[in-house]
């Protein structure tokens, strides 16, 4: 079985980010970008599957301008085989996304496609959902454990009461949550082979897909700042705070 | 300008959540039909009916919506959705799972965790985890959207008389089982719903320690909630991660206890009325959005606060 990671360069997620003072969107200039922490748990799991020998090649795509090949060599260093960069310069959104990632799908007709379950810029979580749909497979969401018996995908989901497991027909889509496994760092020896795997550019006229926008952002603007609070001394103070000033309990 | 809200709810009891939803969907305005898909679901229909402004009811209760497999609800949804201009649902895990796929069936986009309606088609939203504000304008003819819940008032849940409608149809896809599930069993208030949540992080170190914050929780009648250390570490269960990616709260009252307050963490949480933080460490950034900051060490003020609450209480 061959499984295809969907991976996104965003910012790190260690940097906080500042809005732009022309309010057009948030300064990315000189920050350190990364590979989408979910999908490196989403890379990780199939390196895993490939290592169990459940799974026979791991292939890496990446969406975006030419600078998303530093995350694609960071995923061939993972563990990955290969990679592939749909590249391109317009705003992406996920509908556009769903549908590149259903072509090259369709290309290279993989068992298994996991994403992550969230980009930690945009905060959308919709891609592995669009592209399941288009694709007409079916979705484990969130997953904290899949387990391949056969045909059959097992994927154990975060919801919001505990967690579900569902059984799903493969070729599949599973988008991974944090608990699914806890990925490794790259060796410097796999960072260097990493820069001689296969790594292939397409572009989306290749894929015959056009690259829409149907929604515009307008302005972006920092969020409303807290006021700073206060130090209480002791726990007396903090209860007498709640009670008489705050009014809470 | 029809909207129709998918409802949240376990077959026999309607979700809080889908209130909130149903105020967002009559701030944009117009008729608001509310979908109640499930098995044996009409005890939810007949709750949804009474909510106050709610156009009409569609039930479609067959065995493929029994436990809200996206690939079935997708197809229903979107079936049902091109007759409206808006199709609207909660961005919970429920939400999230099943509406991006009814939209790309739909062939639109959908606009995730909506915080604000600004007109017909414009709508803010949080990215970056709440560390920037985005105003969004979508130009496809049906909009489909996730609603941040703290960010809009529930609606009453009595007051209407809505007809229900049944809905016949039976959309299985064939590619996906449900086998179980595991829920927690919760003997305190919903995290998402609760007037007061109390907050263990990694300095709580043992889920053994976490029932030392029991009792407070008790006294304030405050559901429990952790940061995603205490769950990776495996001291509570997963349905309790407060932040960016997990549950979104803003209660009157939030105390953040053993919690540095990393920016995942407080995008969860940050919009509470009123923080609480207790921590040995000045300098954890909690205190800068806490409005009353204790420093001190968790396993001598917990006992302490819970004395005192016992006193003033
Ligand atoms: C992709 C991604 C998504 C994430 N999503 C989330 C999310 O949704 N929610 C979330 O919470 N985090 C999330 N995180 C993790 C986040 O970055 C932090 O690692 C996490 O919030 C830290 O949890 P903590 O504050 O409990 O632990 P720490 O940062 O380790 O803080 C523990 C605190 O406890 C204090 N302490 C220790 N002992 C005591 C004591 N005896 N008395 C008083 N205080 C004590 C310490 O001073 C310290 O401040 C995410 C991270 C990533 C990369
Ligand atoms: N530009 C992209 N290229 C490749 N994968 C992407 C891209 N954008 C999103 N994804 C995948 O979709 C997941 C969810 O993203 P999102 O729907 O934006 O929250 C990410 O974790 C990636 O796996």
């Amino acid at each position: 079985m061959k499984v295809l990671v969907a991976v996104k360069r965003v910012i790190d997620y260690n940097v906080k980010v500042r809005v732009k003072s022309d309010n057009s969107d948030v300064d990315l200039n000189n920050v350190k970008m990364a590979l989408n922490p979910f999908c490196e748990i989403a890379i990780e799991e199939a390196v895993r599957l490939k290592e169990a020998g459940t799974a026979e090649e791991v292939i890496a795509v990446s969406i975006g301008p030419k600078v998303c090949q530093e995350q694609l060599r960071t995923s061939l260093a993972l563990g990955a085989d290969r990679a592939i960069l749909v590249e391109t310069d317009d705003e992406l959104q996920p509908l556009s996304i769903a549908k590149l990632l259903k072509a090259v799908f369709d290309k290279e007709e993989p068992g298994l496609v996991i994403l992550g379950k969230q980009s930690i810029d945009a905060d959308n979580n919709q891609t592995g959902q669009m592209f399941a749909a288009l694709a007409g497979l079916p979705q484990g969401t969130g997953a904290s454990k899949v387990e391949i018996a056969g045909d059959k995908i097992n994927v154990t989901r975060e919801v919001d009461g505990g967690l579900q497991t569902v059984a799903l027909k493969a070729p599949a889509v599973v988008t991974t949550d944090l608990r699914l496994n806890e990925p490794r760092y790259a060796s410097l020896p796999n960072i260097m082979k990493a820069k001689k795997k296969q790594l292939d550019v397409l572009t989306p006229a290749d894929l015959g897909v056009e690259v829409k926008q149907t929604f515009k952002t307008l302005k972006v603007e920092p969020p409303a700042e807290r006021q700073g609070g206060i130090k209480v001394e002791t726990v007396d103070e903090l209860v007498d705070k709640l009670k008489n000033e705050a009014k809470v309990i | 300008m029809s909207i129709l809200v998918v409802a949240e709810h376990d077959n026999s009891k309607l979700n809080q959540v889908t209130l909130h939803v149903i105020a967002a969907a009559k701030a944009i305005g117009g008729d608001v039909d509310v979908l109640v898909a499930g098995k044996d679901c009409g005890a939810v229909a007949e709750a949804a009916a009474k909510i106050d402004g709610v156009a009409k009811v569609r039930c479609a209760d067959n065995d493929a919506y029994g436990h809200q497999l996206a690939e079935n609800m997708a197809l229903l949804i979107s079936d049902l959705g091109k007759d409206y201009k808006y199709v609207v649902g909660a961005h919970s895990t429920s939400g999230k799972n099943i509406m991006p796929r009814a939209a790309a069936l739909l062939d639109v986009a959908m606009i995730s965790d909506i915080m604000s309606v600004e007109s017909e088609d414009t709508f803010k939203r949080p990215i970056y985890a709440g560390n920037a504000i985005a105003t969004v304008q979508s130009s496809d003819a049906i909009k489909v959207l996730t609603v941040r819940h703290t960010a809009f008032d529930a609606v009453a849940a009595e007051g209407g008389r809505a007809a229900v409608e049944a809905v016949d149809a039976s959309h299985d896809a064939g590619i996906s089982e449900f086998v179980n599930e595991e829920l927690v069993k919760l003997d305190r208030p919903e995290l998402s719903a609760a007037r007061v949540v109390v907050s263990g992080g990694r300095g709580m170190g043992s889920g053994e320690n976490f029932k030392l914050l029991d009792g407070i929780a008790d006294k304030l009648g405050a559901a429990m909630g952790a940061s995603r250390a205490a769950v990776d570490a495996g001291f509570v269960p997963n349905d309790m991660q407060v932040g960016q990616t997990g549950k979104i709260v803003a209660p009157e009252l939030y105390i953040a206890i053993g919690i540095s307050g990393a920016i995942q963490h407080l995008a969860g949480m940050k919009d509470s009325k009123v923080i609480v933080a207790i921590n040995k460490d000045e300098d954890a950034p909690i205190f800068q959005v806490a409005d009353y900051g204790l420093v001190a060490d968790l396993f001598n003020a917990v006992p302490e606060l819970e004395k005192k609450l016992d006193e003033v209480l």
